[in-house]
């Protein structure tokens, strides 16, 4: 308000001004020098008119302003711009008025120039702008500063992070197949990435393998790599009971070595993120963890890239994900749980091994659950009295579907991952096609950091002359029409996964002899 | 035997002693304790060490203002209401002014605001003015000392200057009449006019429980190394780092403001309208190194906080080179700096909590009084004596309010 009444008066004065601009304007009309004079005096008064209207909407006086900026040195022209620290200080900038600054400061921009800065007119602040020449980051300090944050980052662990972390002892059934250096690469770099002691043992069906072998030990990790006698079936179901069973082969050699830390069940095909493993440092006996379970519901019928047509309010609505994994109430108590439910798949579900259909996980996967080592010790004076001892739970013909057949009582788990709100871990199975081959020298399509000995090779030969991209690629510069639908032999037009595309490319090309573009053409003729 | 029993005595009151180094050194591993020019002072207690007395003004000082525009709760200034508020309800009031050591004159000069918000220092002189006046013909305390032994709140831009302009407020200086109290303000500046010598520097008011509502958990690593969100007067800053991916600078301020900061390392404080931001203060809730652009500035409670032992100091003309500066500070220097920020009686002290709470910057405030005391025998003035001009100063502000 007073700004108005500035305002005001400012106008006043001018219009007072100009009244009396304008009597000598009616006095000199009548004299005789008055038409120079006149117009001299309509210039200015014309010229104080719009300095009074600039000002009215500026808010300041603007007369002041130029007569700054025309007659002022160079030495104490330091404007302030008037900005506020405060929420609502774009306002103030418009409002408030300008100032000059009569202090004493360092010496003006001209010496600046001498010390390589741009000659930027705008001033702030009682320096005025320097921008260095060179306004592009130091690699060397980049590196500095990286380093200071990973000295911070490793401080705050110290300090806020878990102390005295437990061994992890992951437990992985596998076999030798074409996706096993994919899943296995994956799980042994997350492993080797932790800041804990880790043990693995690697259970594989069919006896330990040199295959497997040679694979890790490219890892630097403490490995037990166990054989169990059995191979690993086709069909999904029979799978899972065999990777039960593993996982038990797994715990009884924990149980003789009388190994000490927190027994988690990393399948390899999952995908851990590495803040799970912080979580699960925070079981006492038994936790459990929320699972994403990659696999998703309806119109999978159709091709996975073409945008879903028939969208009803219901399937929007529906999580896209499927979760298992503890439920709780309000007091972050357990008082159930999310399973796994494999009604809502409408569509077929994969059978056997590389069958075109997604795999679809039991009700409660192992891999949600983690335990302390002790619970599997043979001493009982080691374990709660509501944990059934593995010699009786491991033995029988009935799958162990999940740990929770270990406890008298499930309601003693502990729920992780903040009441399993949080997702740290998501389950796959995927698997190349059941008539993919894997014969020694097939060459990985992957890029890896380590050698590969020669047995484990994927190599294509001869070379592809001609290379087909994949039909429905998201990206727009593939070609439009491929025949790739034509290839599928068991009839079934359903758009493929990437991952089969792949393999199929791959066992193409180990028929050496052949042409792709030769055995394409003969397809066609086929159909 | 009795020498036994000394020697007894001796290693129990030795192993004691050495117990509580021991308890010390296990605290300090994670936070270390502050100590300031007056030494380690955050966590004194001030009930018992001073005596104030609150004058009784008329409503139309505190209250009505305050009535007119309930905004003066919730900006940077609200301290001045707030301290009244704490001193009524505090063990070191006393309704017997012959036995105080300090006076405190409610008057809440910093509350008439602009529809925008912003506070208007023009009446502010004759308020005081006012003020003074009252309580001098009512109460004889005033006349006994002109004003030693009082302290008022003034933590409007340039203290007790009454100006938001720093030009105009140089120029009008010091309201004539409190060239003996002492000034309790936000505002702090060496060798600046409107700074005086035995002020206490209190940080701007910052919401508590606003700050408090957006802590996240400590372990969340600090992944950004510099941080900044503020208006175009860091321009120096936005010009020479905004292609600088180590810099996470902006003019917007996000949602995520206070999350963010405490994922940094380093956060902005540069100068600001007036030499003072909250910045600061929330730079030392969230855990972030302040780093004060601002020359020549006095940081709030300088005597009881070590500011260069907890922040980093840029000259203005070094803006340029703040990369180089911060990426060549020792790492055990930062990992030093972020201990004693992490230490809750610094976070305490920048806060002005309702309800009062220990070591909180009510208590600084009141320390740094005590600290004051005893006063000196000079204060007291012989009878008809007077030392300061009750007609200096411009006309305008002579007249009534």
């Amino acid at each position: 308000m007073k700004f108005q009444v500035l305002q005001q008066s400012h106008a006043n004065r001018g219009r007072s001004n100009s009244c009396r601009g304008a009597s000598p304007l009616d006095s000199s009309a009548d004299g005789s020098g008055g038409t120079t004079k006149s117009a001299a005096a309509i210039f200015w008064i014309m010229l104080h008119c719009l300095c009074c209207l600039i000002s009215l909407v500026l808010g300041f006086r603007f007369s002041r302003l130029v007569f700054f900026l025309l007659f002022s040195s160079s030495s104490t022209n330091n404007l302030y711009t008037s900005t506020l620290t405060a929420p609502f200080a774009a306002d103030i900038a418009e409002t408030l008025s300008f100032t000059t600054s009569l202090r004493n400061f360092s010496p003006p921009l001209k010496t600046d120039a001498v010390t390589s800065s741009s000659n930027s007119r705008v001033v702030v602040g009682r320096h005025g702008i320097r921008i260095r020449s060179w306004p592009h980051p130091n690699p060397e300090e980049v590196m500095k500063a990286h380093r200071i944050m990973q000295t911070v980052q490793r401080e705050q662990r110290v300090q806020y992070g878990i102390k005295n972390p437990r061994t992890l002892i992951v437990v992985t059934p596998t076999y030798v197949r074409t996706f096993q250096a994919l899943h296995l690469t994956g799980l042994m770099h997350t492993l080797t990435n932790l800041p804990y002691e880790v043990v693995w043992i690697v259970v594989e069906a069919g006896g330990a393998t040199n295959e497997t072998a040679a694979l890790l030990a490219n890892s630097k990790l403490q490995i037990k790599h166990i054989g169990y006698g059995k191979k690993m079936p086709i069909f999904w179901d029979a799978r899972h009971k065999l990777e039960s069973q593993m996982r038990l082969q797994a715990l009884r050699v924990v149980r003789e070595e009388k190994l000490d830390g927190i027994v988690m069940f990393a399948d390899d095909s999952n995908m851990h993120s590495l803040e799970l493993f912080d979580e699960i440092q925070k079981v006492q006996w038994i936790g459990a963890l929320s699972v994403g379970i990659l696999a998703y519901s309806s119109h999978s019928d159709e091709d996975p890239f073409e945008a879903p047509k028939n969208l009803n309010e219901l399937d929007e609505k529906k999580s896209p994900l499927p979760i298992q994994g503890p439920a709780c109430n309000s007091s972050d108590q357990l008082i159930g749980w999310h399973t796994f439910n494999s009604i809502a798949y409408r569509q077929k579900s994969a059978n056997y091994i590389g069958d075109m259909a997604i795999v679809l996980p039991r009700k409660l996967e192992w891999c949600g659950f983690v335990m302390n080592s002790r619970l599997v010790w043979e001493e009982s004076e080691f374990r709660p009295e509501w944990i059934k001892d593995l010699d009786m739970v491991a033995t029988g013909n009935g799958e162990i579907e999940n740990p929770l057949s270990f406890l008298k009582d499930s309601s003693m788990v502990e729920p992780l991952g903040s009441c399993g709100k949080k997702v740290m871990l998501w389950w796959l199975r995927a698997e190349a096609r059941a008539d993919s081959k894997f014969p020694a020298g097939l060459v990985f399509l992957f890029e890896l950091q380590f050698n590969i000995p020669n047995s484990l090779e994927w190599r294509i030969e001869p070379q592809l002359e001609v290379t087909v991209a994949a039909k429905r690629t998201p990206w727009p510069d593939a070609p439009p029409e491929l025949p790739s639908k034509v290839i599928l032999e068991n009839g079934q037009k359903n758009a493929t996964k990437t991952q089969t595309q792949r393999s199929r490319r791959s066992s193409r090309g180990k028929r050496k002899h052949e042409r792709l573009s030769a055995r394409i053409s003969r397809e066609r003729t086929e159909k | 035997m009795r020498n036994s029993s000394w020697g007894f005595l001796l290693m129990f009151l030795s192993a004691f002693l050495l117990d509580l180094d021991a308890f010390e050194l296990r605290k300090g591993q994670k936070t270390e304790r502050i100590s300031g020019s007056a030494g380690d002072v955050l966590e004194d207690d001030p009930v018992g060490r001073l005596k104030v007395f609150v004058y009784e003004l008329p409503s139309k000082y505190n209250k009505k203002i305050l009535q007119k525009d309930p905004r003066c709760l919730n900006h940077m200034f609200a301290a001045e209401i707030y301290m009244h508020r704490f001193l009524l309800s505090s063990p070191v009031r006393t309704l017997n002014p012959e036995e105080a050591d300090w006076f405190y004159t409610p008057v809440y000069t910093t509350c008439d605001l602009t529809p925008n918000g912003l506070p208007l220092p023009f009446k502010s002189p004759r308020m005081m003015r006012s003020a003074i006046q009252l309580i001098s013909s009512n109460w004889p305390y005033w006349n006994r000392t002109e004003g030693a032994d009082h302290f008022f709140i003034v933590p409007h831009d340039f203290g007790a200057c009454f100006h938001y302009q720093e030009e105009k407020a140089i120029e009008r200086g010091i309201l004539p009449l409190l060239q003996r109290a002492t000034l309790v303000q936000t505002f702090g500046q060496r060798n600046h006019v409107c700074l005086k010598d035995g002020s206490i520097t209190v940080p701007p008011y910052a919401p508590p429980q606003k700050m408090q509502s957006h802590l996240i958990p400590p372990s969340i690593p600090r992944s950004i190394f510099v941080y900044f969100r503020g208006l175009g007067a860091r321009a120096a800053v936005w010009e020479n780092f905004k292609d600088n991916p180590l810099f996470d600078i902006s003019t917007e301020h996000p949602t995520t403001y206070y999350e963010d900061m405490q994922r940094a390392v380093f956060c902005l404080c540069p100068l600001g309208w007036a030499p003072w931001s909250p910045r600061l203060v929330e730079a030392v809730i969230f855990g972030c190194i302040p780093v004060i652009i601002a020359d020549d500035i006095v940081l709030p409670f300088a005597d009881a906080i070590p500011w260069e032992d907890i922040g980093v100091y840029v000259d203005e003309k070094d803006v340029p080179n703040l990369d180089t500066i911060l990426t060549s500070i020792p790492t055990e220097v930062i990992l030093r700096k972020q201990r004693l920020l992490a230490n809750p009686s610094m976070k305490q002290a920048m806060l002005f909590p309702h309800p009062a709470q220990p070591g909180d910057a009510f208590h600084q405030i009141l320390n740094g009084l005590a600290r004051k005391l005893p006063h000196d025998k000079s204060v007291y003035l012989r009878k008809g004596e007077k030392v300061l001009n009750w007609t200096a100063g411009p006309l305008a502000d002579l007249k009534p309010w």
